[in-house]
């Protein structure tokens, strides 16, 4: 088993108000599996995302990655796993600006201190995974917007996470351009990826395997599409 | 992650906004100038000095009449110092081998129609040893010449232009005070030294001085000795001190009237006096550093707004607190070497120019320890005040870091 979460609570507090963005949610997922987490706006998703990222950790409950408790650990350790463990695709695509594509797609190797010569080659294969191959020197602002989130996923892939996180990782493009992100998606997930797609679009949701719906911080159905 | 990943890192952010980085690190920039420029000038005056002192020679031994401050002063009578002491401590002192007295009065010297005014040194034969100031033309004071009183007179180069003496100068009367002299020698040009025109000069034998100063005018002079040795310098001082205090007779309870200053006293002393100039100017400079500093942390405060996303998505990808926070420390230190190293181009420019156009002044000089002493400080500058935006960028959540707009 890849995850396992035991009744994660995330609660902030606003003055007097609780407000709980996550409300015990319970959930396991095996490797190689494509879930996308549906829900609206406020229902908890993003949240949940971030706890499963280690991003963030939660008020209560546990989160077991790869065999491992990571619910309550450390910021630094926290990094660490994200580094190993997790890429993150975002909607926003959060590229650093100033550095070209290649230096974007380097950027998690740097922080694992891998050589130089070791990380030419896993930039280059994970590039060439999106087929990117030939536009390594470009900068962001010089790559279209499906460009720019293929350079995101080959930056998430390129240190063999376990798990591939994605928010709402088409809602910043067209829809020509969305689809064949996902299709993207859907070759990485027939390499044996790991993949959750956090979305509000069901026709994004329908390439995923497994469509798990939050409300209010709950989990309210978690269906198995064949 | 490596130094050296940060330093690419940082070089990149720097030189994305080139214009920001030259104007943050002004303050740097002029504060490390200033201590270049300060210390390169100061380092000539005091490259010059030593060298001439110590041109001098090892066995050189200064005296002069000298009334200690506070109440051992008041313990003194008159504080004299004469031609007979030191013919006794040449006599008595067996580790000094020469002695030659000064007397120095500023007067008048007479040629025809023109008139200067100089300096007119009373001394005998082996002042141009000790000074290491010879004669060009003609020859010098003879112990013949102190003996007998003659009114003859050896004079600087500048003297001879004042006095428009055109043609040989040799055997010509000039008149000093109320008596004539002859010109039997012109010294070799020396040119300007801290302020002083060392060609402006009129040397006579000592006790020619006396007649034309009278004999109250000789009772404080400046004695110059040679020790036997450099070795036995300590020695030589202490018969001097021995034999002048016996010379004075001064009791026991009575504190010198006189100091006996050694070359490397006297290097010493100098040394001690540029140093504190040095030490003043860096104080002052030291403040211009501080603002400098400021206006880096400033600077960086703005930088690690700006970039919180950056911030965000560095964490995102596992950078841990430490890396985020060594990567803005090496760009301020970085920004602040930048500084340091534009001001160490400029001080040196400034003292160059300061002593080409000041001609007293002796060529700028900036020691090697100066150099490291530029880039240490602006290196302390930018770790100092560096460390709290660098501290603040390494604080930052990743979730609302990668929100931010």
């Amino acid at each position: 088993m890849l995850i396992k979460l035991s009744n994660i609570e995330k609660i902030y507090k606003m003055g007097l108000a609780e407000i709980r963005a996550v409300d015990g949610v319970s959930m396991e997922v095996e490797a190689n599996e494509y879930i996308a987490i549906m829900g609206p706006s406020g229902s908890g998703k993003s949240t949940l995302m971030n706890l499963m990222g280690c991003l963030d950790t939660p008020t209560s409950g546990s989160y077991i990655l790869n065999d491992m408790e990571v619910a309550h650990l450390k910021d630094d350790k926290l990094a660490e796993i994200r580094n190993k463990e997790i890429g993150f695709v975002f909607q926003v695509f959060n590229l650093l600006p100033r550095a070209n594509a290649w230096q974007n797609v380097e950027l998690p190797l740097i922080y694992s201190n891998i050589s130089a010569k070791e990380r030419r080659k896993r930039v280059l294969q994970a590039l060439e995974a999106v087929g990117l191959g030939d536009r390594v020197s470009h900068r962001p602002s010089e790559l279209s917007g499906g460009e720019r989130q293929r350079v995101a996923i080959a930056r998430a892939l390129v240190n063999n996470p376990s798990l591939l996180l994605a928010d709402e990782p088409t809602g910043n493009l067209d829809s020509k351009m969305g689809e064949e992100i996902m299709l993207v998606f859907d070759r990485l997930y027939e390499h044996m990826n790991t993949i959750i797609v956090v979305t509000h679009e069901e026709h994004i949701a329908r390439h995923a395997k497994r469509v798990i719906r939050l409300l209010d911080g709950k989990i309210i159905s978690d269906e198995r599409m064949d | 992650m490596s130094i050296l990943e940060n330093i690419k890192i940082a070089l990149q952010a720097l030189n994305s906004n080139k214009l920001r980085a030259v104007l943050t690190t002004l303050g740097i920039i002029i504060g490390v100038a200033a201590v270049i420029a300060v210390v390169s000038v100061v380092q000539g005056l005091s490259y010059l000095i030593t060298s001439e002192l110590q041109a001098a020679g090892a066995d050189f031994i200064i005296v002069v009449p000298n009334r200690p401050r506070g109440e051992a002063g008041e313990m003194l009578g008159r504080i004299e110092l004469t031609y007979e002491d030191g013919l006794a401590v040449k006599e008595k002192a067996s580790e000094v081998r020469e002695f030659s007295p000064l007397l120095q009065r500023r007067t008048t010297v007479k040629f025809a129609d023109d008139h200067t005014f100089t300096n007119v040194f009373g001394t005998t034969s082996s002042f141009q040893e000790i000074n290491n100031h010879y004669v060009d033309r003609g020859r010098f004071l003879t112990k013949l010449d102190n003996d007998h009183r003659k009114r003859i007179c050896v004079l600087g180069k500048k003297v001879v232009e004042d006095l428009d003496i055109r043609g040989n100068p040799l055997g010509r009367g000039v008149s000093i005070g109320k008596l004539s002299f002859t010109i039997v020698g012109v010294l070799e040009e020396k040119g300007q030294a801290l302020g002083q025109n060392a060609d402006d000069i009129c040397i006579i034998p000592f006790k020619t001085s006396r007649l034309l100063f009278g004999e109250e005018a000789t009772r404080r002079l400046v004695l110059y000795f040679r020790a036997q040795s450099a070795e036995n310098i300590e020695l030589a001082k202490e018969q001097i001190t021995e034999t002048l205090r016996k010379q004075h007779s001064l009791k026991s309870e009575q504190p010198d009237d006189f100091l006996v200053l050694l070359q490397k006293d006297l290097l010493e002393r100098i040394g001690t006096i540029l140093g504190s100039i040095t030490a003043v100017v860096a104080g002052i400079v030291g403040i211009s550093l501080v603002v400098g500093g400021i206006g880096i942390m400033n600077i960086m405060l703005v930088s690690v707004t700006e970039r919180t996303r950056e911030i965000g998505i560095r964490k995102a990808v596992g950078a841990k607190r430490r890396d985020i926070v060594f990567q803005f420390l090496i760009e301020a230190i970085i920004l602040s070497l930048i500084g340091g190293t534009i001001g160490i181009i400029l001080g040196y420019s400034l003292g160059t120019m300061v002593t080409k156009f000041i001609p007293q002044l002796p060529p700028a000089h900036v020691p090697l320890w100066a150099i490291a002493l530029g880039f240490g400080f602006s290196t302390l500058v930018g770790l100092f005040f560096g460390i709290y935006p660098a501290a603040r960028a390494g604080k930052l959540d990743p979730i609302e870091a990668l929100r931010y707009e």
